[in-house]
């Protein structure tokens, strides 16, 4: 340590090395798999893509590979369950938009899916005395739908923090609910039948998207989750991206810096609130049912939960959380009586081995670009005019 | 394209029949009647929500699960209350005796339901606390429990609400203001705002509540200073356990069909709501929000005709007052309620 009084500014080699040391070993106490997250941030972007690649087709293989033991059958159809998973997983990322990146804890999340499933339900189901149209044609006007109620919702309650803010978004949620039952023309428990699916027919005339069918409705989800996450990805590098991580870290000091806090929290709302309403099209789609029964408090616990399990902040930590809520209920069918005591409890052990979900935030420097954060972190050696970053052995972040 | 749809879509659009009328007419004959019930109802939910404002102040954090150490409570007080004899038609007891049974009813629902608090305790907070987890790390750990509470008497008692039992008779009926008041609302309220009273002022007074008080204030002092903060946490949640007991006897009277392995969870979010409206952490919060959100929830139902409205209007009106008052009406105060 250094003699003088004062903080040292430039650290010297040996509370360098420290340093160093403690991050290594707070990683490896941290991670399942130590030093993994680092090891794919050195790689090149070129490699990162050909291995991302590979990660996606292998997902939207699944439903034809049905791996044993991973798979829900014999209880439930494989296809029919990746499809709910995809939908939860889509639930999942959008809900980290609003609590991941901004922190607000939004428990009444489960209304914008309503609002998404009673939009395509009600334009498409012939039971629906409304005009009706391509159930396409629901996918954007229930993400506007919804992006109306979530500025509607934001702007009069996002002055709230913290627990009232909660408890706030859950009345909502309850009220979205409530509304569905007394109001006559969302015909509450009776609900809307044959809800519309995309068009197109196979070579012997069926639909392709039927209710009965998963694997089309699971890659239409899939699809539409990677464009959420490739602009989702973007929004979180952008200028509202670093507004949303100020606010979250600390929303007083983003205000003094300048942040105009209330209007980027209404933009997480209005956001995440659009992919909750294009979730619940596509739920409503694919199951073909809408009524006032599936959009209760607890599912919208459910997604919260989905969401820190995954790890808040953290886009593949929210699809992995949202598909495994789906999955578990799912998978032990078998011993039906059990598997939400086994679901509540899998919850509780998740928490306390994982505290910050099972693919923690990375605390990555945000507000830097790739070249000066591999430069801080020690991965990098020279940035050659060209802004390739050359990787020297032996200096990487990876040794460890 | 557009020009086809356009006229389309104005004849198509049906008329609906009003879903909202407000029933002046019925508010006016029914506002006694329904300002009894809506203090017996607002008495239940200031007792639940004491135990999430006083876990709040301590703690930070809201317990999910304190809805099913309130349906514990209440199948504690269905189990003993079976045993004696209760059922669809109360037996012909003495007065003193059925005063008997009801006491060691709400004993057993005290004891269920503040061993169910420290068990809650033990496993979804204990382990996360040690290990410094980050707030919403609760949160997802409360649920979890909730979950497995739910479930596991669930697949114990089945789906179906348990058969309703009748308490007793109303022993006495009161006119006020042309309107009935039975024996039980009257049990209800006066019971529950003793019981409030003594909590407030054993927050206040005693040496334990002053543990509270300096727990909710600062922790990391109030360890310094002698609290034993573990002890004083468990304390927390026994005594938010017991009040949830005394509860669950005062709402099984009130809605006899309402034991049901999901039964606490609505009234669990609604005295939630309570505490928040009379301001999270604050015990005198608690008791003033439960009474209004049981007496708008039940002025509302009267106004606009339908049951369902009750929590619509609750929420409702929550979250006009957050807007207004954002710390809730009384502010949140249990760490710095003076001595």
């Amino acid at each position: 340590m250094s003699t003088t009084d004062g903080p040292t500014l430039i650290p010297d080699d040996a509370s360098a090395q420290e340093i160093a040391d403690r991050e290594a070993k707070m990683r490896q106490r941290k991670g399942w798999f130590p030093g993994l997250s680092d090891k794919w941030n050195a790689l090149p972007r070129q490699t990162q893509w050909l291995i991302l690649i590979v990660v996606v087709v292998i997902a939207y293989l699944l439903p034809i590979l049905n791996p044993p033991l991973i798979t829900t059958e014999p209880g439930n159809n494989w296809q029919i369950a990746l499809a709910q998973m995809s939908v939860y997983a889509l639930v999942a990322v959008g809900l980290n938009v609003v609590v991941g990146y901004a922190g607000l804890l939004d428990l009444g999340y489960v209304a914008f899916f309503a609002l998404g499933s009673y939009t395509a339900a009600m334009f498409t189901s012939p039971d629906s005395p409304y005009v009706h149209i391509p159930y396409l044609w629901t996918l954007p006007l229930a993400m506007a739908v919804a992006m109306f109620f979530g500025v509607v919702l934001g702007v009069p309650t996002l002055r709230l923090r913290g627990d009232y803010l909660a408890i706030v978004t859950l009345g909502f949620g309850e009220i979205v609910r409530i509304l569905a039952t007394i109001i006559p023309a969302m015909k509450g428990q009776v609900g809307f039948q044959n809800v519309g699916h995309p068009p197109g027919t196979d070579s012997s005339g069926q639909p392709i998207f039927l209710n009965s069918s998963g694997t089309p409705w699971y890659w239409l989800t899939l699809t539409i989750i990677i464009v959420v996450l490739l602009a989702a990805g973007n929004l979180e590098r952008s200028r509202v991206g670093r507004a949303w991580i100020a606010i979250r870290e600390d929303e007083d000091a983003a205000e003094i810096m300048g942040v105009p806090t209330f209007k980027y929290k209404v933009w997480a709302f209005a956001i995440g609130a659009s992919v909750g309403g294009l979730s619940g099209a596509l739920f409503a789609g694919q199951v073909g049912f809408v009524n006032n029964q599936k959009f209760d408090i607890a599912t919208s616990i459910l997604f919260v939960a989905a969401v820190v399990m995954g790890g808040t902040g953290n886009k593949v930590g929210a699809i992995l959380g949202g598909a495994l809520v789906a999955y578990i209920p799912l998978r032990f069918t078998a011993i039906a009586e059990f598997k939400y005591l086994i679901f509540g409890a899998a919850l509780v052990v998740i928490m306390i081995f994982r505290p910050g979900g099972l693919l923690p935030a990375r605390q990555s420097l945000l507000a830097y670009g790739r070249l000066a954060y591999n430069k801080l972190k020690g991965a990098a050696g020279d940035i050659p005019a060209s802004g390739k970053v050359v990787l020297e052995q032996g200096k990487g972040a990876d040794n460890e | 394209m557009i020009s086809e749809v356009i006229p389309n879509l104005l004849h198509s659009v049906p008329v609906d029949d009003t879903w909202i009328t407000f029933d002046v007419n019925s508010f006016t004959q029914n506002f006694w009647s329904s300002t009894f019930d809506g203090l017996t109802f607002g008495a239940i939910y200031a007792l639940v929500a004491l135990g999430y404002t006083l876990v709040y102040g301590v703690l930070n954090l809201i317990n999910f699960a304190h809805s099913e150490v309130f349906i514990t409570g209440c199948y504690g007080v269905f189990f003993t209350l079976s045993a004696l004899n209760f059922g669809p038609s109360a037996p012909r007891l003495g007065f003193w005796a059925i005063v008997g049974n009801l006491v060691l009813a709400l004993v057993v629902a005290i004891i269920a339901s503040a061993l169910m608090a420290v068990i809650v305790e033990r496993v979804a907070y204990k382990p996360l606390r040690q290990r410094k987890a980050p707030r919403l790390a609760f949160l997802i750990t409360a649920i979890g429990v909730s979950f497995a509470i739910q479930y596991t008497i669930y697949w114990w008692r089945g789906p179906s609400p348990e058969a309703a039992l009748t308490m007793f008779r109303p022993l006495a009926i009161f006119d006020v203001f042309g309107t009935i008041i039975d024996s039980q609302q009257v049990v209800i309220v006066v019971a529950a705002i003793i019981l409030m009273i003594a909590t407030d002022q054993f927050i206040r007074r005693s040496r334990t509540g002053r543990g509270i008080r300096a727990v909710a204030q600062d922790p990391d002092t109030a360890t310094l200073m002698g609290v034993n903060k573990e002890k004083i946490i468990v304390t927390t949640f026994i005594i938010g356990g017991i009040l949830a007991g005394a509860a669950a006897l005062f709402y099984v009277m009130k809605i006899p069909s309402g034991v049901q392995y999901n039964g606490g969870f609505i009234l669990g979010v609604k005295a939630f709501a309570a505490a928040v409206l009379g301001g999270i952490g604050n015990v005198r919060g608690a008791l003033l929000g439960g009474l209004l959100i049981g007496l708008i929830g039940n002025y509302g139902q009267v106004l606009l005709g339908s049951s369902q409205w009750t929590d619509v209007v609750a929420f409702v009106v929550l979250v006009l007052v957050l807007i207004v008052r954002p710390e809730g009406v009384l502010g949140s105060s249990l760490g710095k309620s003076k001595a």
